[in-house]
Formats: structure tokens, sequence, C-alpha cells
């Protein structure tokens, strides 16, 4: 499966932050394998020895291509490694946060001529700089270039998507309450999932907020002893409460937390206005979304008393693809085949969902076969691992610069 | 008690051994046994002592635990399933079948003594570690079913409840427990099966966990192991060289206020799902950021090599730690936690897949402590809340024992204190 994984050297090479998956850069698709770093055809790492006064380079050229620099901090303060374009400003590659003693690789994709590396060990001023020569081998080269525009157009969509889905959250939730708190449990329930459908569209985002998602979203199993349980579990619970042992709110409390819910979910929207956002986040969020589906939805843990999983299911499977549409053009520019297999996996699980709709909704989780279940996750998982790529080969086409920089997303 | 060695048998007729060699399987077996390292797989540690084996012992590469509940309100019955326990533990460990005939001597229309799938095994370095839950001295109900409700330690009592625990009862908690570690699987699970026969009608078992792949170091001879996140794991454990730090972190203490647990210790168990599918589509920047430490060498984030302290306040670009205040080690580590430290002993586990395609595995957590209120309880609750981890991680289960200090010799047994 690896192969298929890894479908070409780009890819392959985007992925490879380590020396691990390097086996994949240069072999073709039917040899690659996740095996030893030492196979055959892997570019030799070039060794960059940083310390307090010198930037010390194995070699000062290498052949066009994919260029392998082993950076090793063997200075007494946290360094920094950059290849820098023939102006010596354009930032090609760089890896930051090198503490003394450690080592990281950077793997990058140049073409043929003059380049600028740089140690910048305390990381202030120019760093230690030398020249390095890259040669023309021959080897095809990703395109560079208009990336940056589809990129910057990427971020701005996505940013009008999150502040349209915030807006509509807040316009659902208000209704939502209103109804819980005037005891019109069925309108309630049947506002409950399609309202929650737009938390999940952009739970990364709404997760950033390390406040705020445990009061807005947290099951009852999320708890410490003592914790006072509020946000959308709390009312799912007292909707759709257990046969015994449960004691319904009265309507004080139930105003108590529906007010809360309001007005939690007012400062999430009035904080995610001034968010910007970074392709970076664009890809891990993609990710992170299919990491929801698959260890949340997919075991009904998500909706324990509603069963409503399959909402939140199809939510964040176009959130997902929302954040991959923004990415698509630019990975088609850089790897056309991994382009075509998450639209066909899009597509696939996509399918498979829409063959469990049920009006305007879904058919609830308590009402899936162990067999539907099973083929949900297998989807799911075929998704997830070439999406699991995305940020690199996004990066990788942003020609490193400033999102490389920024700490993943989380 | 006239039990044979186990390796005695081997050398002792070795005449039959040689001429099942002539079939080959024997003498794959043999030409094994002659190559491996004899301190691998023929080292002994002797069940009887101040503190019972299994806890500072260098870990041995297989784990086969399970606890027990007790189906017996008799307090006598309880006293002599500890003694035939202690006895079996004793045979065993000594590389011995268990039972006055062993495991093929017997009468010959009477079932064995011994199960015998270790009986051409050497004692492969086995450790059992007899453990009492808090439901012995009262269960959840308040019933006091043995009389031991008062001899209940100081600070002792179920693990709370944590964040985001998501625990399966019916492998939680257990009044009796027991811990096989040994080089040979097969020798662990033997030890577990035995107890479990001799507990029949006293004790049954409630859940049984194996593990394999130590997932920690109690030795500072060996190095650190990984677990199945590819990490190394426990890098900053208490090893047994450290008599300070096991008496300070591990051991019961006299001034602790319970004399029967004296020169005993507590365990908390848990075992922790890792949703491994998720972790491997992470770049290995989170995974890194996760842990706090570098993937290949396990060095702290901040600098330096494994077993550098590591520096929190260390700051990298933008002034952001370089070991992210939310990363596992600055969470766990004793700096976080008033000093506290607990002897770390988790076995990587897998049992199977979870029937959607999934690896269902993790860690089965080991801990240690001179005190779990004081030492575990709080760091487990920082981690729970905290923990960059948790994303990819599910409590499962939890549980806590007194472990008793050890037998004292033949004839003794493990809690022999509690019932004086």
């Amino acid at each position: 499966m690896r192969q298929r994984l890894l479908p070409s050297p780009v890819l392959a090479l985007a992925a490879a932050a380590g020396a691990v998956l390097l086996a994949g850069c240069t072999s073709t698709a039917s040899t690659a394998t996740s095996g030893s770093a030492d196979a055959a055809g892997t570019p030799a790492a070039i060794t960059v020895d940083s310390t307090d006064d010198a930037c010390t380079v194995s070699t000062a050229e290498a052949p066009s291509g994919v260029l392998h620099f082993a950076v090793t901090n063997s200075g007494s303060d946290v360094t920094e490694f950059y290849v820098l374009g023939a102006d010596g400003l354009q930032v090609v590659g760089e890896v930051e946060n090198i503490g003394p003693g450690i080592s990281r690789d950077l793997v990058v994709q140049a073409a043929p001529g003059t380049y600028t590396l740089a140690c910048k060990p305390g990381m202030t001023g120019d760093g230690i700089r030398s020249t390095f020569t890259v040669n023309d081998s021959g080897a095809d080269l990703t395109p560079t270039g208009p990336t940056g525009e589809l990129i910057a157009t990427a971020v701005a969509n996505y940013k009008a998507y999150v502040d349209d889905q915030v807006g509509q959250l807040l316009a659902g939730t208000k209704e939502f309450a209103a109804a819980y708190i005037a005891g019109d449990d069925a309108k309630a329930k049947a506002l409950y999932a399609p309202v929650r459908m737009h938390w999940e569209r952009i739970e990364p985002v709404a997760e950033s907020f390390g406040d705020l998602d445990p009061i807005l979203d947290a099951r009852e199993a999320d708890l410490e002893e003592g914790q006072d349980w509020t946000g959308w579990h709390r009312i799912e619970k007292d909707l759709w409460p257990p046969a015994s042992g449960y004691t319904a709110l009265t309507p004080a409390e139930r105003k108590t937390v529906a007010d809360k819910l309001v007005a939690d979910t007012q400062t999430l929207a009035d904080r995610t206005a001034d968010l910007t956002f970074r392709v970076d986040q664009l890809g891990n969020g993609a990710k992170e979304l299919l990491d929801e589906v698959a260890t949340g939805k997919i075991t009904g843990e998500e909706e324990t008393w509603s069963h409503t999983d399959l909402w939140d299911f199809q939510a964040n499977l176009e959130g997902a693809k929302v954040m991959y549409a923004g990415l698509a053009p630019v990975v088609q520019r850089v790897d056309p085949e991994l382009a075509t297999t998450l639209d066909t996996r899009f597509a696939a699980v996509q399918a498979l969902l829409d063959k469990l709709r049920d009006g305007d909704g879904f058919v609830y989780y308590d009402a899936l076969s162990a067999d539907q279940i099973k083929e949900l996750a297998a989807a799911v998982d075929a998704l997830s691992e070439p999406l699991s790529t995305l940020t690199a080969t996004a990066l990788q086409a942003a020609g490193g610069g400033s999102a490389v920089a920024s700490p993943a997303s989380s | 008690m006239t039990a044979v060695s186990r390796r005695a048998l081997l050398t002792g007729i070795g005449v039959g051994a040689a001429s099942v060699a002539a079939v080959g399987v024997g003498a794959a077996a043999i030409a094994r046994q002659s190559e491996d390292e004899p301190v691998a797989t023929g080292r002994t540690y002797d069940f009887y002592g101040a503190h019972q084996a299994g806890i500072v012992t260098p870990m041995q590469d297989h784990l086969h635990a399970a606890a027990f509940d007790l189906t017996t309100t008799s307090r006598d019955d309880l006293v002599r399933l500890l003694q035939a326990w202690s006895a079996a533990a004793a045979a065993m460990t000594a590389g011995s079948p268990v039972g006055l005939y062993g495991a093929v001597n017997g009468p010959y229309d009477a079932p064995p003594d011994d199960t015998g799938e270790a009986l051409d095994l050497p004692a492969s370095g086995l450790t059992i570690t007899i453990g009492l839950g808090p439901s012995l001295f009262r269960t959840s109900d308040g019933v006091d079913r043995f009389g031991l409700a008062d001899r209940l330690p100081a600070g002792f009592g179920p693990l709370p409840a944590f964040p985001r625990d998501t625990l399966d009862e019916a492998i939680c908690g257990g009044d009796l427990f027991v811990q096989a570690c040994a080089d040979e699987a097969q020798v662990a699970v033997h030890a577990v099966r035995t107890f479990a026969r001799e507990a029949f009608g006293t004790a049954a078992v409630r859940w049984s966990q194996l593990g394999f792949g130590r997932s920690s170091v109690t030795s500072s001879a060996d190095s650190t192991p990984r677990n199945l996140f590819g990490f190394k794991d426990g890098t900053n454990n208490i090893t047994s060289d450290d008599a300070a730090g096991l008496d300070d972190f591990v051991w019961v203490q006299p001034e602790d206020g319970t004399d029967w647990m004296t020169g005993g210790s507590y365990l908390a168990v848990r075992k922790i799902r890792m949703t491994i599918e998720t972790w491997d589509r992470t770049s290995l920047r989170e995974q890194e950021a996760v842990f706090g430490r570098t993937k290949r060498e396990g060095s702290p984030l901040s600098g330096g090599t494994e077993h550098t302290v590591p520096d929190f306040a260390a700051t990298g670009r933008d002034g952001a730690p370089l070991i992210p205040t939310d990363s596992h080690m600055a969470l766990a580590h004793p700096s976080a936690n008033d000093g506290h430290r607990i002897l770390r002993r988790a076995y990587n586990y897998t049992d199977g897949s979870d029937g959607l395609g999934r690896l269902e595995a993790g860690l089965f957590f080991l801990g240690y402590a001179r005190d779990l209120s004081r030492q575990f309880v709080p760091m487990q609750l920082r981690l729970s809340r905290s923990d960059r981890m948790n994303e990819y991680v599910r409590y499962l289960s939890s549980a806590a024992f007194a472990i008793p200090p050890g037998a004292a010799g033949p004839g003794g047994f493990v809690g022999e204190r509690l019932f004086a």
C-alpha cells in the first residue's frame, strides 16, 4: 500500500520530514517501500554542522533535484538553518528551533542555480552564510511561482467560509436555545444535529480555542470529578435522557445552560473574527477533521444520547473537503496523482454516507450494522492516509517560506 | 514439595533429548537454547525477600497480568489462596513445576498437577508480583467481606475518575492482582494460568492482559525501549540502583503508618489504547511536539542527548518554549509534579484488531509508587486535562492495588502481615 500512498517522488519527498520515508523519494512507484533509508537511490545527505561561530557544509555543490540536508547543532545555543535564493532573501527551505546537540533534517527541491546557505546560531542576525551551487542534473522539478497566489486565495476563501459557518452556528444556536428554554423539545431535537453541523464543519478552528472547546463541546466522559458540565452535550442528554437514573433539568436549569451556550458561541464568533489562517492549517485541518471522524464518529462516541453521529460525520467531511478544495489547484500543479486520489476517495466516502440518508438527515448511529460501520471506517482510512500528506505537499508547493516556520496548528 | 527443576530435567534426561533431536524439532530447540545468552532466558529471581520481585527487577520482555474477584466470603479461603499462590510462585520462579508431582510424574489417572506448557523452558527470569485491590478491604457498597476494612492503608483507594476516561468496567479494578513477567511469553502465561487454576472456587479471573516489548527501563544498564508511537518512553524512570529514589518514591516506609505494608508499594494500572492510525498520519513535527523529545534520540527538544536534563525555559523563534508546555514530558516531569516520581513498568500490547480494520494496540501502563494519591493521581490529572497526547490515546481501564512486602521465606506468603 505504501507505494500507492506515496504516488510520486514529490509527494514522498514532501512527506519525508525525517529520513525514514526517503526511500520512497527517488524510487519509482512500483519499487518504493517504507523500508530502509539507505536503499539505493536515496540522495546522500549533505551534512551541516552548525556551531556558535561556524557553519560547516559537507559540500558546496550538488545536482539539481531533491536535496537532503542533515543539520546538527554542535553549538551551545538554539540554531536555525536556511536555504536561500541567490538574492539571499527568498527562503527555499528552513528548519528552526534546533536545540543544542539536536539533529534535524531538511528536504528541499532545488532547481539549478546559485543559493545561499545560512546557519543562524542564536536565531538573530543574518547568520553564517556560504554560497551553494546546484548543477543541472536534468531532473524534472515541480513548477513554482504562481502557486503563491493560489495559496493566498485558498487562505482568504477559507477565512470567508469560517466566518459564514460561525455566523450560521450563532443564529442556529439562538433558535435552538430558545426552543429548548420554551420546553419545545420536538423543535429543539430537530434543530440539534443540523445546527451542530456548523460547528463540526470548522471543528479544528473551534478546538483551537482551548478554553471554549470544553465548555461548548465536552462529553460527559471528558469531565473530571466535580467539574461543571455545560454545552451541547449537556443539553443532548437532557433531550434524549437515559431510560433510568437520570434527573431532568428544571426550567431554570435549562435556561442557565442554554443561555451560557449562546453566550459562549458569541464569544467564539467574536474571536474567530480576528483569526487569520496559514496554508499548513488548511492542510492539517483537513486531516484533523478526518481524524475526528475516525476516532469519534465512526465509533458513535460523539453523540452518545442522540445518536446523530452521521450528521457530524457529514459535516466533518464537508469541512475537510472545503479545506482540500482550496488547496486542490496547488496540489493539482505539484502532484496531480494525489489530487486524483483525494478526489476519488472523498467521493467514495460521500457515496457511502449518501446511502445512509434518511429524509433531510441520516439514519441514527445505533441503527447501523457492524458491516456498515466497518465499511465507513475503511473508506475514511483510505481517504485519511493520502490526506495526511496534503500539508507537506502544499508547503512544498509554497516553496518553504514563512508557512514552514510556523508551528503546525493543533 | 519435591518439585523437579525444569533445568535439571533438561540436563538430566539428555539422552532423551538427543534421541528427539533426530526428528529435527528438538535439534532446533536445543540449538536455540545454546545460542541464547544464558542471562537472557536462564536468569532466576528469588520470590522471597523484603520486597516482592517484579518491581525493580530489570524488565523482562513479556507480561501476563490478571486481576481476580473473590467468589468466597471466607477469610480462611482467602488466606489459603494467598498461601497456595505464594508456594506456586516460589516454585515457578525457581524454574520448577508446581504441585507434588509436577506435570508428568503423578498418578496416571489424575490430571497433572502442573499444566506442563513451561516444562522444557528455563525459569526465564520469571517474577510474580501479587497485589490486593481496595475492594478486598471494602466493596464499593461498603461491605467488609473479610474483616479487613480497618486495615485499609491510609490514602489507598480506587483511582478517581480522570477527565476523558472511557473505561470499560469489566477490565477495571479487581480484588486480587498478579503480574507475571518473564523473558519467555509462555512462562508468564503459565504462571497466570496456574494461579487461575489454584483460585477456582475461591476467586475467578476478572480480566487479564498480555504485554510485550517492555516499554520502560528499570535498570540503568538497559537502553530505553520504544513504545508503539515509536518514541523512547520513561527515560527518566527510577532505576534499581537508585536506593534513595526507591526509598523516597517506591517502597512504603515505617513512618507511612501502615505497618503491614512497610517494604511494599502501590500500583496504578491503566490500559491506554493508542489510536495509532491517526498518529501515523501526523507530521514528525507534531509527533515530537507531543512528546517534547526527538524521535530518533529521545533528546529533550531543548537540546542535548537522551539523558540531558530538559530545559523548560529554553525558547526558540518568537520566544515560544522549545519544549511545548502541553507536551507529555513537560507535564509528566518531576519538576511539574512537586518533585514526585513514580517507577514505570509499562508494556506494549496488541489485542488483535478492533473490528474496524484498526489495530487494537497501545500501552499497558503499570506504575509503582509509595503513595499513589500524592505521586500518581495529581500527575495523571494534569495529563488527562492537558496532555497534547490525549488526542491520540484512550484510557480504557483503571485499577489500583496495594503490593505487600515480599514473603519472608518458604511457608510464608504475600500479605501474611495483613492477616496477623
